[in-house]
Formats: structure tokens, sequence, C-alpha cells
């Protein structure tokens, strides 16, 4: 990231910051918090999506994330301040369960992506079949705090809410840059290439692997939980199962795999595209919403497989590259 | 009899040999779009569920019998099998196998919200409710019964067509080798439509015999579509004996845990067995040798 970029993003940060406090309209804040939260979700995939790790186990992590809290909280009475770390610790270890031997025995491409799909279909299964602790299909509630809302990270002000998403989302998009402009990164698009001359050329591409996926299902526990802390309310729907790992894939590619941004465009798409919908038909036309997504998915893969943040990207510095042609040879045709 | 086999135990196992053969003839279409296009739908399911919503209509509604919607509806889901591949895989083929597949979860988005707005949530079903056999104190549904003798009809159908037709042949050799089959003058494209709309048939199939057993609603392909994936990946993805050999290991799983405990359970035995099997046996339980 040049400084221009780095201080265009701050500036974006401060205005961005300073929202909450000229603006209260309780219903576009919590538009703006989810739209934060779930672009930290979609960031988490894209950081193992955008290497050609396609998960479709995301909502298992997500699941974990925001259920091992919520449980924590309401049967032992841990705070989320330990809980959070815990469920993050617990999605890492998933992680490495499914992912090691996945990786360790070439499991790429179709394959991987199944046995991820698998994963969120366990995780899906598992919270269902122990309802007389997880409430089920009908969904979990964490328990009102009596006490101090601080240390049950409870917040009824949604301006507080707000700027704790930014922070996350910030935060989100300080890991995508760390991580692009680490030396994984180029060991990982390698590996996307060719894994065999990427082993050849001293890439531990097991190791290398695993720790993206870690980093990528821990982002994604911890968007569970904090979506879970300010929901107050999840459902096996809502944060596990395929259902989610599918939304996640759609938003992030309609904003664009390969750029950092991509997955927020994606979430202020796909969760503005959902609030009209659901707004404009009403409460009674439930499924619409998800209409409209599968045929703008297929559609999207069809003619815009870089999404709407990738294409304007490259379409601009095509034109960029253009440009600095054509300087470059003005002087060349003045000396002929 | 040993005291370990008793009467339930036994039941359970015999449940479990029904399952595995409709869960078979779910694999069953799943590897072999697999092993010909080289294509995972991971809407496979969602197919079913629209099979099994149109033998809810033209049986339940439209009051045809049921031997007569059967053809009507496996006919139906095969052109829906067709037209996935003619309006969302073919245009994606050279594409990676990534968007292939996302693509697909697009049609399942697509699908299953078809279902919610067209058809409402409401859970329906034929009304038809086939008595139960009773074998000694053991008792079976006709309707497993019904169901596994039809999808080894199928299967053995699909078998002879494979082994014994110029068509089936080609097709065989397309899923062993993808690049010098066009090299020896066969119609890639016309095959890969007759594959798609087998597979869609194949779904039909199981859609009119599910529907024997389970209401229709627009969620239900999340019940089979994970099972589905899971048998085919244990099987090894376009392996057909693989994928019969892991149904039938799922099936007596799934009963059987279903036998001690809720039927849940069963499923998430199931999974971890899979995951398991995926440290011993990563490339499927019969791998092919490469």
């Amino acid at each position: 990231m040049s400084r221009r970029d780095l201080t265009l993003l701050g500036i974006l940060g401060l205005v961005l910051a300073v929202v909450p406090f000229v603006y209260h309209q309780p219903y576009h804040l919590h538009i703006l918090i989810l739209i934060l939260i779930w672009s930290f979700a979609y960031t988490s995939w894209s950081m193992m999506g955008r290497f050609g790790l396609v998960s479709l186990g995301h909502g298992g992590f997500m699941g974990v994330g925001a259920y091992t809290t919520a449980l924590l909280w309401n049967h032992l009475g841990i705070s989320p301040w330990l809980g959070i770390p815990l469920a993050l610790v617990a999605a890492a270890g998933l992680a490495l369960i499914v992912a090691y031997p996945c990786f360790r025995f070439r499991i790429t491409g179709h394959y991987f992506a199944l046995v991820t799909l698998a994963l969120s279909g366990i995780v899906l299964q598992i919270i269902t079949a122990t309802r007389d602790w997880t409430g089920g299909s009908l969904g979990y509630t964490p328990e009102r705090t009596k006490g101090s809302g601080l240390v049950a990270l409870q917040f009824t002000s949604k301006e507080t809410w707000y700027l704790i998403a930014l922070g996350i989302w910030v935060l989100g998009i300080v890991i995508w840059y760390v991580v692009d402009r680490s030396m994984s990164r180029y060991a990982m698009e390698a590996i996307s290439e060719d894994e065999d001359a990427a082993a050849a050329a001293g890439i531990n591409v097991t190791a290398q692997k695993l720790r993206i996926t870690v980093i990528s299902a821990v982002m994604t526990a911890f968007a569970g939980a904090i979506y879970c802390q300010y929901q107050m309310f999840i459902s096996p729907d809502t944060v596990s199962g395929i259902g989610v790992s599918l939304q996640m894939v759609f938003a992030v590619v309609v904003g664009g795999l390969y750029v950092a941004f991509g997955p927020t465009i994606g979430a202020i798409v796909t969760i503005l595209l959902a609030e009209t919908l659901r707004i404009g038909f009403g409460t009674k036309a439930v499924g619409y919403d998800n209409l409209v997504y599968g045929i703008l998915l297929v559609l999207f893969i069809l003619f815009l497989p870089k999404g709407i943040l990738g294409s304007l990207m490259e379409r601009w510095q095509a034109r960029r590259r253009a440009g600095r042609a054509q300087l470059a040879r003005a002087p060349a045709d003045a000396t002929s | 009899m040993p005291d370990f086999l008793d009467i339930y135990l036994l039941e359970a196992i015999i449940n479990g040999i029904l399952l595995g053969g409709v869960l078979a003839l779910l694999a069953l279409g799943l590897n072999l779009i697999f092993g010909v296009i080289d294509v995972t739908w991971i809407c496979y399911a969602e197919l079913i569920m629209m099979g099994m919503y149109g033998m809810y209509y033209l049986s339940g509604v439209y009051g045809l019998p049921y031997w007569a919607a059967a053809p009507l509806c496996i006919g139906l889901v095969g052109v829906l099998g067709l037209l996935l591949h003619l309006l969302v895989i073919a245009p994606l083929l050279d594409t990676p196998p990534i968007n292939q597949l996302l693509a697909t979860g697009g049609v399942l988005f697509f699908l299953q919200s078809f279902a919610t707005v067209v058809f409402g949530i409401e859970f329906r079903n034929l009304g038809i409710r086939l008595p139960v056999l009773a074998l000694g104190e053991m008792n079976f549904s006709y309707a497993r019964l019904l169901a596994f003798i039809a999808a080894a009809a199928g299967m053995g159908a699909i078998w002879l067509f494979m082994t014994r037709t110029y068509t089936g042949t080609a097709i065989r050799a397309i899923s062993q080798d993808r690049q010098i089959m066009p090299l020896m003058g066969v119609d890639t494209r016309r095959l890969y439509l007759v594959t798609s709309a087998i597979g869609g048939a194949l779904a039909g199939l199981a859609a009119c015999l599910l529907v024997l057993t389970y209401d229709v609603h627009p969620f239900i392909g999340l019940t089979f579509g994970p099972i589905t994936f899971l048998i085919c990946v244990l099987g090894g993805l376009g392996n057909f004996i693989g994928g019969f050999v892991a149904a039938f290991v799922f099936a007596q799983i799934i009963s059987l845990g279903g036998l001690y405990s809720d039927l849940e359970w069963g499923y998430v035995l199931a999974f971890a067995f899979f995951i398991l099997m995926m440290f011993i046996r990563p490339q499927g339980l019969l791998a092919r040798r490469s």
C-alpha cells in the first residue's frame, strides 16, 4: 500500500468514525453495522478464496464462533471477553482438524469445496442435534446481563456498536494488506498455480495453506461471535450451514475476489439489495431476495467473474497504463 | 439367534440397507455428472426438490395416478438437467472449475427461493400412505422397500445403458480421458447433453421415490444434499462402484446411529466417520490408481 493509499484510507476511516456522532437514525445505523460486520466476515472468506481455496465450510466456522461464545455465557457464565478467544481457539482447532488431511493428501478444487461443504453440514447438524443446550433450529439468545454491559459485551446503543464494528472492519482490511504484503502471499499464489512446482521451489505447501486457512477461520469465527453479541439472537440458519457459506461466496464474487475492498462492496450491494427487496415486497414475500441473489450470482460468474470492484479497478489500471504508455511514446515521436 | 443380534438391531440393519439403495441412487446421478463433465452440481438436491414438487402437483393436485405421474416427472427433471447444462455449465466449461461450482451454487439459491415464492413454505405430501410390512416382529415401510427396488432397477438400467450401448460406451470413455475423445471423433457436446439429461432424470427418479416417505418443502434439498456429496467424495468422485459402497456404509451408520440415539446423531456420526476416512483414505474408499 503506497503512502497515498494509506492517507486515503485514514481519511475514509475518520469520516466513517464521525458518522454516529452526527447521524442518529437507528435503522440506518443498524444497516451500517450489519454491513461492517458482514464485510469483515466476507473479507475473511476472501483471504482463502483469492488463492483458489474455495471453502464452503465458513458457515461452520461462523457458527462455532457464535454458538461457543453464547453457550459459554449462558451455561457457564463466562464473559465474552474470555469466551470469544475460546471460541476462536475452537474454530482454529476445527480448521486444523479438517484442513490438515485435506492439504496433506492434496485435496484441492472440487474435493476441497465438497469436504468443507460437509463441515458446514456437520456444524449445522450438531447444533440441531444438541437442541437441549442450543435451542436447535429455533435459535438461541444470549441472556441479557444483569450487571455491567461492558463485562458482558452487551451494549444497547447503536453508536457503540457502530464504532466496534468499524474497528473490526478496519482490522479485517489491515489483515488483508498484511497478508498481501507478506511472503505468504507469493507462496500461496505459486501454490495456486502449480503445487508441485511450488513444492519443488522449496515452499512448504501444507504449512502455508494451513496458516492461511487458520487465519481465515479464526476471523470468520470472530465475525460470528460479534454478530451474536450485536444481534443477541442466533439461529443455525443465520450463522451456520450451507446457506451462510454460499452467501459469503456470493457476496465476495459480486464485490471482487482479488481486491481488498471487494468483499466490502459485496456486503454493501447484497445487504442493500436484501433490505430493499424486503421493504419493497413486504414480509409476506420471503424468498424474493434469494431469488434475485441466485440469478445475480450466476450472471456475475458468467459475465463479470472479477466482480464489480475488481472489474472497475482493472479498467482503471488499464487506462492508467495506456496513459503512461502514451507519455512514454511522446518523446520518442518527437525525436524521430 | 445370538444375543447381540436382537430384533431391533436386525431391523435397523435391514432399514439401513433399504436407505442405502436410495442414497446410492442419489450419488449415482451426481457421480455420473462429475465423472463425465467434471462439474459438481451443488444444486443436485434442489433438482430432486423440484422433482418432488412435480410429483406433488401432478399426482397430488391434478390427480394423475402415481404410475403415470412418475415418468412425466422423471422427464421433467431430465429437461431441467439439460437446461442447467445449456444455460449455466456450457458457457463456463473453459473457465476454472471453481466458477462452475459457484454458478451451480447460484442455481441452488435460485431454485430454493423459486420454490419458496411459487410453492410456498408449507410442508406438502402426496397423501399416499403405504402400509407397513410386518415380518415377524420387525416393521418395514413399503415405501422404503419400493424405493429400494426402484433404485436398484434404475441403477441396473443405467449400468446396461453404459455397457451395452454405443452412447454409453462413449460416455465411459470420456470419463476416462477427456482430451483424447474429441480427437477420436466423438461429439463431446452432444454427450454432455445426454449425460446432463440422464443425471437430471436420475434426480427425478430419486424424487419420485423420496416423495413417498418425505414431505416436500423448499429446503428439503438441504436434507439430502450434504449427505450425497459426502457419499460421492467418500467413494471417490466419479467412481460409480465406490459411490455405491459408500452409500451403503453411510446408510448403515445413520441407521444404527439412529437406533441408539436421535436420527441427527446418526448423521453426526456419519460425518465424523467421513472426516476420519479423509485421514485414512483421502482419495476415496476405492481409489483409482493414477
